[in-house]
């Protein structure tokens, strides 16, 4: 109803609060355009952080090293969902004959979860290979430093679905059962297809993260794109590197982290329930 | 204005850094012709106690630079390049005195009490503020060490190094050594520190660890059982070493003028060959 005072009421509204957000936003930026500069070290910092000519050079440098954690990061999320829904899963068996399983499930969550990511990387990544003899795919460093970024994320990914899973009501599982479907049947096709659908943001917050932490396997050697940067701070002496390596991540999480912020608004439109189907 | 003047002083220290070896090569060349004097002449009377030479090194002091802590022996790189030195000035013999020292306290300002030190002390704009550096006696090549039964042992040229996988410590004059010179067919694997190197090439993750001379040395000598240095590369120097001496002292010169005629003379070259190539078993991979 466009036509009543309510509607231009709000209309009004947005539109102040529109012109408010606006103008708190102009002067928070130009704040921080003429402010920091003003600081005493700016030009010494500008020289060795934000040198153009330096990010130009250092920029292609860092591409190559950049796909490998791409790379890395595209094969290990899906591992890192399968292997974290498994555990999710037998941590929620509820059958005492596979009490074991459970168990094992949750020691497993609460061991990975209690060391340090990098810690993990560094322990298996340096320490897996030297089992090996001959040198093949599966003795490499970066295999291994990579089983170890699978582990700690499948962990964090398994709380994620657990709760997910926890969240379903009771309701749904008994009703479930009472149209005759088995424990695995009420999981797969009740339990599971809701639970998801509930953690999908959480979840991509995790692989947001796991993307940052691909860089972590430069302790064990790999030349990715936080490493290559250092490499080239070392000889020039110039950080602008490191913010060009920054910009790189940047252009993979920040459309992540949108797609993320995008999943949970519209999951919360929907489960509002303005229009039911 | 305090800021410009900030980034003056930081690009005067970065050019000083950049051509300090030149400098000392050229000191070395004019210095003879100016004074036409011998080293012996120049060093008459300038030293701390009257008649003697009194030369300090490390406590202990290490293979290869002194054998057997004995530096009296002239056995090892350091004592053979001291004793040549006090030659030069006239001293010989008794009228050499060693004491030791430990290295932080030396390259602090003040009184020494030594002629001239030698503990491999790497010649920086830094230092020279404090102390007074002789030019430079030997300047530490890039080395290759690994397992002894590495692919990387029977390395002979740069060429034969291209095609294994080479490990170095990050923050090192070696990691842009081995992407611009060896240039390796497969990538580099580059680590925090040492301690990972020595995992790495236990796991066969790498063949060899390009590092310089001095710390290969260490390294396959102290630290890394099983390990081997394979050779050192050619015409690779970076860092001079020099003999450290009191801030102006007046025997700088002095040395420096017996040093010039050690080099003409190719005897520097004949004990660095002997001590630092012959004796540690790391032959020249040639370039």
């Amino acid at each position: 109803m466009p036509g009543t005072r309510r509607a231009a009421f709000d209309r009004r509204q947005r539109r102040r609060s529109a012109l408010v957000a606006g103008v708190s936003t102009i002067v928070a930026v130009a704040a921080l355009i003429v402010l920091v500069p003003l600081a005493p070290g700016w030009d010494k910092v500008r020289e060795s952080f934000f040198d153009v000519d330096e990010f130009r050079s250092a920029l292609p440098q860092l591409w190559r090293p950049f796909l490998l954690n791409l790379r890395v990061f595209v094969i290990c999320t899906p591992l890192i969902m399968i292997v974290g829904m498994l555990v999710a899963l037998a941590r929620n068996v509820r059958s005492p004959a596979l009490y074991p399983l459970r168990l094992f499930a949750t020691i497993y969550t609460d061991v990975v979860r209690g060391v340090p990511v990098i810690l993990w990387i560094s322990l298996i990544g340096l320490g897996v290979p030297g089992l090996f003899q001959e040198r093949a795919w599966y003795s490499k460093g970066i295999v291994w430093g990579s089983v170890a970024l699978v582990m700690c994320y499948s962990a964090y990914v398994a709380e994620v679905f657990r709760a997910g899973i926890i969240g379903i009501h009771e309701s749904q599982r008994a009703a479930a059962r009472s149209l005759g479907l088995s424990t695995g049947q009420t999981m797969r096709s009740v339990i599971l297809p809701q639970a998801v659908r509930r953690v999908v943001p959480p979840l991509m917050n995790d692989v947001v993260s796991l993307q940052k932490d691909v860089a972590l396997l430069s302790v064990i050697g790999a030349v990715e794109a936080l490493r290559r940067a250092n490499v080239i701070v070392a000889k020039t002496f110039d950080f602008t590197a490191l913010v060009a390596a920054a910009v790189l991540f940047l252009c993979v999480s920040i459309p992540l982290t949108r797609l993320a912020d995008h999943l949970l608004v519209r999951q919360i439109r929907r489960s509002s329930g303005t229009a039911v189907r | 204005m305090k800021r410009t003047t900030l980034a003056t002083v930081a690009a005067l220290a970065l050019v000083l850094a950049a051509c300090g070896s030149d400098d000392a090569a050229s000191d070395t060349t004019a210095a003879p012709a100016a004074t036409a004097q011998t080293p012996a002449e120049c060093a008459a009377g300038k030293t701390i106690a009257d008649g003697t030479l009194t030369i300090a090194t490390g406590d202990p002091a290490y293979f290869p630079y002194v054998i057997d802590d004995k530096p009296e022996s002239g056995e090892g790189f350091e004592a053979a390049v001291a004793l040549a030195v006090a030659k030069q000035l006239g001293f010989e013999g008794d009228t050499v005195t060693w004491v030791r020292t430990a290295f932080d306290t030396v390259i602090a300002p003040g009184p020494k009490d030594f002629d001239f030190n030698l503990q491999q002390f790497t010649i920086t704009d830094e230092r020279k503020q404090a102390v007074d550096f002789s030019d430079g006696y030997y300047a530490a090549p890039q080395a290759v060490f690994g397992l002894a039964d590495s692919a990387a042992a029977s390395a002979t040229t740069i060429a034969d190094l291209k095609g294994l996988k080479i490990g170095v410590a990050a923050g090192t004059t070696s990691v842009d050594y081995v992407e611009s010179v060896i240039a390796p067919e497969s990538d580099a694997l580059i680590f925090n520190d040492n301690a990972a190197v020595k995992v790495a090439l236990e796991s066969n993750q790498i063949d060899a660890v390009v590092t310089d001379l001095p710390t290969a040395l260490y390294i396959t000598g102290v630290e890394i059982e099983g390990t081997k240095v394979f050779g050192q590369i050619e015409g690779s120097g970076g860092d001079e070493w020099g003999l450290l001496l009191a801030k102006d002292s007046t025997l700088t010169e002095c040395v420096n003028l017996a040093l010039a005629a050690l080099t003409t003379s190719g005897e520097l070259e004949t004990i660095t060959t002997t001590w630092m190539s012959e004796f540690t078993d790391a032959p020249l991979i040639k370039s």
